[in-house]
């Protein structure tokens, strides 16, 4: 089951009894003041958790994949997400070696 | 932008809330989300993105110092695919990229 805003907000109630629509209201801006940093060009980094970085990639060919016909993709800047070493080792502590089949 | 200045906009934003509830509960949404994915499972946001796992199969590594060929088992890796608004907002920036200072006082290694 994937979590959402709304667990999210229902974990700030348990843990430390924030009320809901504060809850919902930090999480919302949370989220927000994230999308808000990368669009204004600024890296975000949430230590023990990773980097929201951004990237300018160039204009290159690329092809409608229906019609085959080429269309040039345009200069873009794109978010890529850097897991830090923290994430990452909780991440394969636990599901490391579980069976790619099952998943 | 770091997690402290993040605490710093919601608080202020959230005026009626002790500075102290805030910082726990930013700390404490993050926590949930890595708890989530170290528990195999997917987080989805609307307009932000979603974390998943994806599995890098094992693989013969090399101890970089002694050239030993050495088994690596296979794991999964944290993935985060931007969503539709995030991407939109994000894609015609132009202003110069502002790298994040580090997290002085919240130092967790990283």
């Amino acid at each position: 089951m994937a979590l959402t805003k709304a667990d999210m907000s229902e974990k700030l109630l348990e843990d430390i009894g924030i009320n809901k629509r504060d809850g919902k209201d930090i999480v919302e801006m949370f989220f927000e003041e994230i999308r808000s940093a990368l669009e204004r060009g600024h890296q975000v980094k949430l230590s023990g958790f990773g980097n929201f970085d951004l990237r300018d990639k160039g204009e290159r060919p690329g092809r409608n994949p229906k019609t085959g016909q080429e269309v040039p993709i345009c200069a873009r800047r794109v978010v890529t997400f850097r897991p830090g070493q923290k994430l990452k080792t909780r991440v394969e502590a636990y599901v490391g070696k579980r069976d790619p089949e099952t998943r | 932008m770091t997690k402290s200045d993040l605490i710093d906009v919601i608080a202020h934003r959230q005026s009626h809330l002790a500075y102290k509830d805030v910082e726990l509960a930013v700390k404490s949404l993050i926590d949930h989300i890595a708890q989530a994915l170290a528990s195999g499972d997917r987080v989805e946001v609307r307009g932000f993105g979603s974390f998943s796992l994806h599995y890098r199969p094992q693989r013969i590594g090399r101890n970089p110092k002694t050239g030993t060929a050495v088994r690596l088992e296979g794991k999964y890796v944290p993935h985060f695919k931007a969503g539709k608004l995030l991407r939109e907002r994000v894609r015609s920036g132009n202003a110069a990229i502002v790298p994040a200072r580090t997290d002085a006082f919240d130092a967790d290694g990283d």
